[in-house]
């Protein structure tokens, strides 16, 4: 079916054909053909943010919560340059998120018209794709293989942007069937690397699985093969921050998530594996540590969906291209077709002794009795909602990491963190965009008060649309992670990582229309968490917590995985002049 | 060009197969690169190459299937073998970008490029570089009294060595086209 009609309709009338019920966005002179044709239906809600940063990780949030693209609406110039730390952000963690700019008419492109910028020119580094329409008749095949793109491979951002005129002409609409991509990434990986890595498996006496960002992207049908492989095979199973969820916290197998700041039992596990076996995990500096003294011991292989994934860090002797999903439904089954071997007998010796790592009990704490720790806010935030319908989003910071410790996640997509990019002001918008796809859900943003300022803006948006967020503070009136490092690299000299002037943050919701509640007394932690939890609204927690806690276990830059540091008494001058120079 | 089978993302169009040994000795690698031509296409190869940090040596584009709207990026370049693989692959992420061949370890090819050079000088020196062209098959597109422009083709490696013995005959100025190349045989 064709029809004729304007650009700015087809934008509408491609969404809808997309399947897309939510758009976050932010008007201006550039857009203003398409923010009429918004006007003009009811089957898109549009969210109307405060910042276009702010649109694009509420985009984000909305497209990690369901596994469908976020999509975001802005005008030019500004609007543009405004969203692109959220599309470095989506690119970075491969997720999808198609975004719409305006642009000034195309007869007037390259005169430094008004509110002009070379938006695909400086989006070109930050996107996946993107594309400058500058006939009518191409705006809507445009539009299908945009969202082809985003969806499609690898995950991550893509941009159209639209000249005023090519929305006020007319042209004929193509629906997305009539559209065949010549992108078309390969899903299914060799059998033959496939084979190997089960015959490597079946000799395997100290195998781990080493799961990421990809198992989540791929979709819920990865989460239960990985389960049925973990459970079958008995692997122990560490992740990355990128991917927890997708093996539940509560399994037997689970030693929680490996890095700079995962738990001893997964990092030790990872430096004297003989078998490991990445899942969707990319070898981030944050996992490896010192990549000369990374797992030393073991023969690495390596499933991925972006061949440029692999050995981009660390070699991989048995590397498989393809998509999680379609990768682990053919491995279980040439492992079973080959008679599900193990070495039992060895793997159970293997956990034994991640079981005398585990017995550390590296995130142990002793809370106070007159001040609040943040790990035990956030293992009192875990307790009163576990068994809820819920979605947690993180800023930036040691906030981030102690979420990711102490709370349990038992499914995917229900983790919202910035990780490759360490984005803070990604944590509030991105929890608008959670709780917009899930309405009746309990949304709650763990972020340090720094973090929450950058976007704070967009207390206006959840107020306007009744978004019922819980913005969970941890303040310790510092950039805590920086004066972390300031502490254990610069010699305690605090350069600037104080949050000075803080607004009073009940007074702050009150003003917006909110409800604020401020606790600082363990004594009334409980009451307090029920409180926000019961409230029926959005609300701001300034938890007051204590101002110089070190977020451990840590492996300092620099490290192998066997020299982490698990509390104060060993931190004095571990980290060398080597080490400082890495972030 | 026929030889263009590999698959864009299959894991094995390297000599390496994804398995490099890791080495850090520098190579020198001509690729292929077919991409649809449209507009950005050369700025997204030439930013990744800068935003990653890889070396460019040579660069040549020109359309080369005009019904397809193919172009054909021809980009010599130099790595550790792991940074060549990385190369590839990223080569092979752009959306636009159809097939990414490696012509150093696919098989024989052949390298051209296109030079022309400005020789100024009287006298003997006029002689000489006219009979060092003749030797190189160098051909004489203008000339005037005090000047040629010489035109020569081949393996660059074969200009080099030609504008070296020109330099001291009076060479001025310097045009190359960078390198165009193809696998030998079907
Ligand atoms: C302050 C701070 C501290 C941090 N500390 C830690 C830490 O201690 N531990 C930690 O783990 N992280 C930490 N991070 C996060 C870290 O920076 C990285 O973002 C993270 O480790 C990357 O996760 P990942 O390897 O799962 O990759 P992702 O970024 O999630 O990438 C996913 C990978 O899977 C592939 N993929 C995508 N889709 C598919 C598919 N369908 N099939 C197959 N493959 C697919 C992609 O190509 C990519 O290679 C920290 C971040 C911050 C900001
Ligand atoms: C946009 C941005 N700017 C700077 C940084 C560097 N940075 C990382 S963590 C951090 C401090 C975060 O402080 P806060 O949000 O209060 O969290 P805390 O670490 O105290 O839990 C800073 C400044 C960053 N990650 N993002």
């Amino acid at each position: 079916m064709t029809r004729e009609m304007t650009g700015a309709k087809m934008l509408v009338q491609a969404l809808r054909d997309q399947g897309v019920d939510t758009v976050f966005g932010y008007p201006g002179g550039a857009v203003l053909p398409i923010y009429d044709e918004i006007f003009q239906q009811n089957e898109i809600r549009h969210i109307l943010v405060r910042h276009e940063q702010g649109a694009v990780h509420a985009a984000e949030g909305y497209a990690r919560s369901t596994g469908k693209p976020g999509v975001v609406l802005v005008t030019s110039g500004p609007g543009a340059t405004n969203a692109v730390t959220g599309l470095t952000d989506a690119l970075m963690d491969s997720i999808p998120i198609v975004v719409f700019t305006g642009q000034v008419p195309t007869f007037m492109i390259g005169s430094d018209a008004f509110q002009e910028a070379d938006t695909v020119g400086i989006t070109r580094p930050c996107t996946k794709h993107n594309w400058l329409v500058k006939d009518t008749d191409k705006l809507s095949t445009t539009i299908h293989e945009a969202f082809h793109v985003a969806t499609s491979g690898r995950p991550g951002p893509v941009l159209v942007d639209i000249p005023k005129d090519v929305q006020f002409a007319t042209g004929t609409y193509l629906k997305p069937s009539t559209t065949a991509s010549h992108y078309q990434p390969q899903v299914k990986g060799d059998i033959e690397e496939i084979t190997e890595l089960v015959a490597a498996m079946e000799k395997a006496k100290r195998p781990i699985f080493y799961t990421g960002g990809g198992v989540i992207n791929s979709g819920p049908a990865a989460s239960q093969l990985l389960r049925e492989l973990v459970d079958a095979t008995g692997f122990p199973i560490t992740s990355t921050l990128m991917g927890l969820g997708a093996y539940p916290a509560s399994g037997k197998n689970w030693l929680g998530m490996l890095g700079m700041h995962g738990l001893y039992e997964a990092n030790l596990a990872m430096h004297d594996c003989d078998l490991l076996i990445n899942i969707g995990a990319r070898f981030d500096d944050r996992i490896t540590g010192r990549i000369d003294a990374f797992s030393p011991k073991s023969t690495r292989a390596h499933i991925d969906i972006d061949p440029s994934s692999i050995n981009k860090v660390i070699k991989a002797d048995i590397p498989i291209v393809g998509d999680v999903a379609h990768v682990l439904e053919d491995l279980l089954k040439v492992w079973k077709s080959r008679g599900r071997k193990t070495q039992a007998e060895a793997i159970a010796k293997w956990h034994m002794k991640i079981d005398t790592w585990r017995k550390v009990d590296c995130l142990a704490f002793t809370a106070n009795e007159n001040s609040i720790k943040p790990q035990h806010a956030l293992a009192r935030l875990e307790a009163l909602t576990k068994g809820h319908d819920r979605y947690i989003c993180t800023e930036v910071g040691q906030h981030q990491m102690w979420a990711a410790q102490y709370l349990n996640f038992e499914d995917p997509n229900r983790w919202m963190t910035s990780g490759g990019l360490g984005t803070m002001g990604y944590g509030f918008p991105a929890s608008i965009g959670v709780q917009m796809a899930h309405p009746e859900s309990l949304v709650i943003n763990v972020a340090g008060e720094a973090s929450w300022l950058m976007n704070m803006q967009e207390m206006g948006t959840a107020v306007q649309y009744r978004l019922p967020v819980k913005q969970f503070i941890l303040n310790n009136e510092r950039l805590g992670m920086v004066r972390q490092w300031q502490e254990l690299l610069h010699g305690e000299r605090y350069s600037h990582s104080w949050s000075e002037a803080l607004p009073d943050f009940v007074k702050l919701a009150e003003a917006f229309g909110a409800k604020g509640i401020i606790c600082k007394d363990p004594a009334d932690l409980d009451d307090a968490i029920m409180e926000m939890i019961n409230h029926d609204g959005p609300v701001i927690f300034d938890c007051l917590v204590e101002k110089h806690e070190n977020c451990f276990p840590m492996i300092p830059s620099g490290k192998a995985h066997n020299e982490m540091l698990l509390g104060e008494a060993e931190t004095q001058g571990v980290i060398q002049a080597g080490g400082a120079v890495l972030v | 060009m026929s030889a263009l089978h590999i698959k864009k993302g299959a894991s094995k169009h390297s000599a390496y197969n994804l398995r490099p040994t890791f080495s850090d000795v520098d190579e020198r690698h001509t690729l292929a690169v077919l991409v649809e031509n449209e507009p950005g296409v050369l700025a997204r190869v030439i930013g990744l190459f800068a935003g990653r940090g890889y070396n460019i040596e040579s660069l040549t584009v020109a359309e080369v299937d005009h019904t397809g709207h193919l172009s054909r990026i021809t980009i010599v370049t130099t790595g550790t073998p792991q940074v060549i693989e990385q190369i590839k692959a990223q080569l092979g992420r752009i959306v636009p970008v159809h097939e990414v061949h490696d012509l150093t370890v696919e098989g024989a090819s052949v390298e051209r490029e296109l030079a022309m050079l400005k020789v100024v000088g009287e006298g003997d020196k006029r002689v000489e570089a006219l009979r060092l062209a003749d030797i190189f098959r160098a051909s004489v597109v203008d000339s005037t009294l005090g000047s040629f422009v010489f035109e020569i083709t081949g393996a660059p490696d074969k200009i080099d060595a030609f504008a070296d013995l020109m330099r001291p005959l009076g060479l001025v100025e310097v045009a190359r086209t960078g390198v165009a190349a193809l696998l030998r045989g079907d």
